[in-house]
C-alpha cells in the first residue's frame, strides 16, 4: 500500500519547506503554524520525558536493595518529587494534546490552523518558561523541592527547600495548558470544515474537546492554589494554617479539584488516539461512535467530581467520603463503555497487527488493570489499608504510563509516517514494543503486591521481606528503558533513513490521510466539504 | 460555521450607570449581610450576591446580553461548574 502511494506522490517536504519571515531555528520557535508548534512541543516534551525517565531509573536503582544504595534520603525525596513534577506537569499533561493535538486537530476537522495561532505559540513559550523556572528550582535556593509533586500543605508551606519557585513554574505551565484548551475548544466550535457536523468529527478531536473544557475550567483553580502556597510561604497568610483559622485539608480539596480532572486531561486524548488507531488497523468502522464521543464528555464531567477520593484518610467528613466513593464508581462506566466499544470494533475486523495497534491493545490491557485497581481504591474500606502504599504507585503508573504513555507511543507510531513522510523499521518497532510491554509489567505489577503487603510509597528504605519484589521491579525498569532506547533510536534513525511513504500508508479514512505526507503548509489546497462520517472505510477507502 | 457576531448597537450611558449603581447596592448588601451573623448561611449569601454581581458585569459591561446563545450557555456552564466545586468543598466542611 505504501509503495503504491509513493508512486502516486513524489516525495514532498511539505510544511518543512515553508518559507516565512525567519529561517533556521527562528523559523520554528516563532512559527505560528500548528504543525511546527506541535513538533516543538513534541521535541521539548520528549527531552523532558527522558529526564523524568532518568530520575525514575535512579529511584529504582536506590530501591534495588534495602538501606542506602546510591543516594542519601534527602536526595531520594528530591528525586521522586522531580520525577513526579516533570512527568506530570511537563510530559503527560501537555503530551498528547499539545503535541499531537496541535498537529492533527486542525487537519482532522478540515481547518488550516487553530483558531488563535499566535496564542498557540504563546502557549509553547509559556511552557518553555515554566520549564526554565522548574529547572531553576533545582539549582537555586536551598535545594530542590522535596514535597512530592502534590506540594501538600502544611509541609510545602514550611519546608526550607525551593518550593516557591517550583510551584511558580507549575503556575506558569497551567497558563500554557489553559490557552491550549481555549484554543482547541474554540477551534472545534468555529473552524470545522463545511459539512463536518459534530457527529462527523473524528473521535480524537472529540476527546480533545472534552479535555479542552477540563483544562479551561479546572486549571485556574490549581493556579490560585499554588499562588496561595507561595503567599503562605512568603507572608504567612494562614489560609492553610489552623492556628490562623485556616484549613490544611482545604489545600487538598483545592489541589485535587484540579489534579484529579488533570488525570482525565492526561487520559482522554490517549483514549481519542486509541479510537483512531483501532478502526484504521482493524479496517472497520468504529463500533458505537456516539457512545465513545459522549463518554468522553461524561468522563470529563464525572471525572471532575471525584477528587475527594484522594482524601479518604485526610480527615474530610465521612459523608463526603461516601459521596466521592459513589461518584468514583460512576466514572468507571463511561471508561468501560469505551473499552467495550474498542473491543467490539476489533470483532470481525480485518486486523493488521501493525505496531500502533500493538500499542493500542496494550493500552486496553494496561488501562483496564489500572482502572479496575482504581475502583478497588474507590471502596472506602479497602482504601484505608492501601492508601499511600506502593499499590497507589502501581495503579497510577498503569493508568498514566500504561494508558497515556502507551497511547502516546501508539500515536507516535500511527502518525509518524504522516508527520515525517517516512516509515520506521517495523520489525525494530515491534521488538521495542515487546521490551516496553514486558518491562512495564515487570516494573509496575510488583508494586501492587508490595502495596498490598504494606510497603509505603515514597519510602527510601524498606524491610527485608519486600526485597524480592523491589528487585524484580528494578530489573523491570532496566528492560523498560532498553525498550525506550530501542524505540527512540528506531524513530530517530527513520527520520532520515526510513522508507518514504505516500499519503495513506495504513488505509485510514480521516482527513489527515487524504493529504500528502508530510502535510503541506496550511494543510489543504481547498477546504474539503464533508458528506460522510469519519470511519467509513468501504466507500471512503483510498484503495 | 454561521456568523454569530453580535447584532446590537451602542449601549447607552444610562444602562452603564444603572449597572454601576446596582453593583454598589449589591456591595452594600454584602457588607450588611456579613454583619448579620447568619452562621453557615452567611457564606452562601455572600456567594449568591457575588454571583449576581458578576452576572451583571458579564451581561452589561461585557456585553454578554447581546451575544449569541452559545456564549451564554458556555458562561452558564462555567458558573455551574464553579458552583459545584465550591458546593462540594463546603459540603465536606459542614459535615465534619
Amino acid at each position: 500500500m505504501g509503495n503504491r502511494a509513493i508512486a502516486e506522490h513524489a516525495p514532498a517536504a511539505g510544511f518543512y519547506e515553508e518559507k516565512g519571515r525567519f529561517s533556521g531555528l527562528f523559523a520554528w520557535i516563532f512559527s505560528t503554524d500548528h504543525k511546527r508548534i506541535g513538533l516543538l512541543y513534541m521535541i521539548s516534551i520528549l527531552i523532558l520525558f527522558s529526564v523524568g525517565v532518568v530520575f525514575g531509573f535512579l529511584m529504582r536503582l536506590e530501591l534495588v536493595s534495602p538501606g542506602k544504595t546510591i543516594m542519601e534520603p534527602q536526595t531520594y525525596n528530591s528525586i521522586f518529587t522531580l520525577h513526579g513534577v516533570i512527568m506530570i506537569f511537563l510530559f503527560i499533561i501537555p503530551g498528547l494534546p499539545a503535541a499531537f493535538g496541535n498537529f492533527f486537530l486542525p487537519i482532522q476537522i478540515g481547518a488550516r490552523d487553530v483558531a488563535f495561532p499566535r496564542l498557540n505559540l504563546l502557549s509553547w513559550w509559556l511552557y518553555i518558561s515554566g520549564v526554565v523556572f522548574a529547572l531553576l528550582a533545582l539549582f537555586t535556593g536551598s535545594g530542590p523541592p522535596d514535597t512530592g509533586w502534590t506540594f501538600y500543605a502544611p509541609y510545602s508551606t514550611q519546608t526550607g527547600t525551593n518550593v516557591s519557585l517550583a510551584v511558580f513554574a507549575a503556575f506558569i505551565l497551567g497558563f500554557s495548558s489553559i490557552l491550549t484548551g481555549l484554543n482547541f475548544v474554540t477551534t472545534i466550535h468555529r473552524l470545522r470544515a463545511p459539512g463536518m457536523s459534530w457527529f462527523r468529527m473524528p473521535l480524537f478531536p472529540w476527546s480533545l474537546y472534552a479535555t479542552g473544557w477540563v483544562q479551561l475550567l479546572a486549571t485556574p483553580i490549581i493556579g490560585i492554589t499554588l499562588l496561595l502556597v507561595i503567599f503562605e510561604r512568603l507572608f504567612g497568610v494562614g489560609v492553610f494554617d489552623p492556628l490562623k483559622g485556616g484549613d490544611p485539608i482545604l489545600y487538598q480539596h483545592l489541589f485535587w479539584i484540579y489534579s484529579h480532572p488533570a488525570v482525565y486531561i492526561m487520559i482522554l486524548p490517549a483514549m481519542g488516539v486509541i479510537s483512531e488507531i483501532i478502526p484504521v488497523h482493524a479496517h472497520r468502522t468504529i463500533f458505537g461512535y456516539r457512545f465513545i464521543a459522549y463518554s468522553s464528555l461524561a468522563i470529563a464531567g464525572l471525572g471532575s467530581l471525584v477528587w475527594g477520593h484522594h482524601m479518604f484518610v485526610s480527615g474530610q467528613s465521612y459523608t463526603a467520603d461516601v459521596v466521592f466513593s459513589l461518584l468514583t464508581f460512576l466514572v468507571a462506566i463511561p471508561s468501560a463503555i469505551k473499552v467495550f466499544n474498542w473491543v467490539s470494533t476489533l470483532y470481525k475486523g480485518s486486523i493488521v497487527m501493525e505496531t500502533p495497534l500493538l500499542y493500542a491493545l496494550s493500552f486496553i490491557f494496561l488501562f483496564s488493570i489500572g482502572g479496575l485497581s482504581g475502583l478497588m481504591q474507590g471502596a472506602l474500606s479497602v482504601n484505608v489499608h492501601i492508601h499511600d502504599t506502593a499499590f497507589i504507585v502501581g495503579h497510577f503508573h498503569y493508568v498514566m504510563f500504561g494508558g497515556t504513555g502507551f497511547g502516546f507511543f501508539g500515536a507516535l507510531h500511527h502518525w509518524f509516517p504522516k508527520m515525517f513522510g517516512r516509515m520506521y523499521n517495523k520489525t525494530h518497532s515491534r521488538i521495542a514494543w515487546f521490551f516496553l510491554f514486558v518491562g512495564f509489567n515487570m516494573l509496575y505489577f510488583p508494586m501492587f503486591i508490595l502495596g498490598w503487603m504494606g510497603m509505603p510509597r515514597r519510602y527510601y528504605d524498606y524491610l527485608p521481606q519486600f526485597h524480592t519484589w523491589h528487585l524484580m521491579s528494578t530489573i523491570g525498569s532496566w528492560i523498560l528503558i532498553s525498550g525506550l532506547i530501542l524505540m527512540f533510536a528506531n524513530l530517530i534513525r527513520s527520520l532520515r533513513k526510513g522508507e518514504r511513504v505516500g499519503s495513506d500508508p495504513w488505509g485510514g479514512s480521516t482527513l489527515e490521510w487524504s493529504i500528502s505526507s508530510p502535510p503541506p503548509k496550511e494543510n489543504f489546497e481547498e477546504i474539503p466539504r464533508i458528506d460522510h462520517g469519519p470511519y467509513e472505510f468501504k466507500g471512503a477507502s483510498k484503495e | 460555521m454561521e456568523d454569530e457576531s453580535p447584532k446590537h448597537g451602542l449601549v447607552g450611558y444610562g444602562t452603564y450607570f444603572l449597572t454601576w449603581f446596582a453593583l454598589l447596592v449589591l456591595t452594600a448588601l454584602t457588607v450588611t449581610v456579613a454583619g448579620m451573623k447568619l452562621g453557615s448561611l452567611s457564606i452562601l449569601t455572600a456567594i449568591v450576591i457575588a454571583c449576581v454581581k458578576s452576572s451583571v458585569v458579564l451581561f452589561f459591561f461585557m456585553h454578554l446580553k447581546y451575544e449569541a446563545p452559545v456564549f451564554k450557555i458556555m458562561v452558564l456552564v462555567v458558573i455551574l461548574v464553579l458552583a459545584i466545586f465550591i458546593g462540594f468543598t463546603f459540603f465536606d466542611v459542614s459535615f465534619r
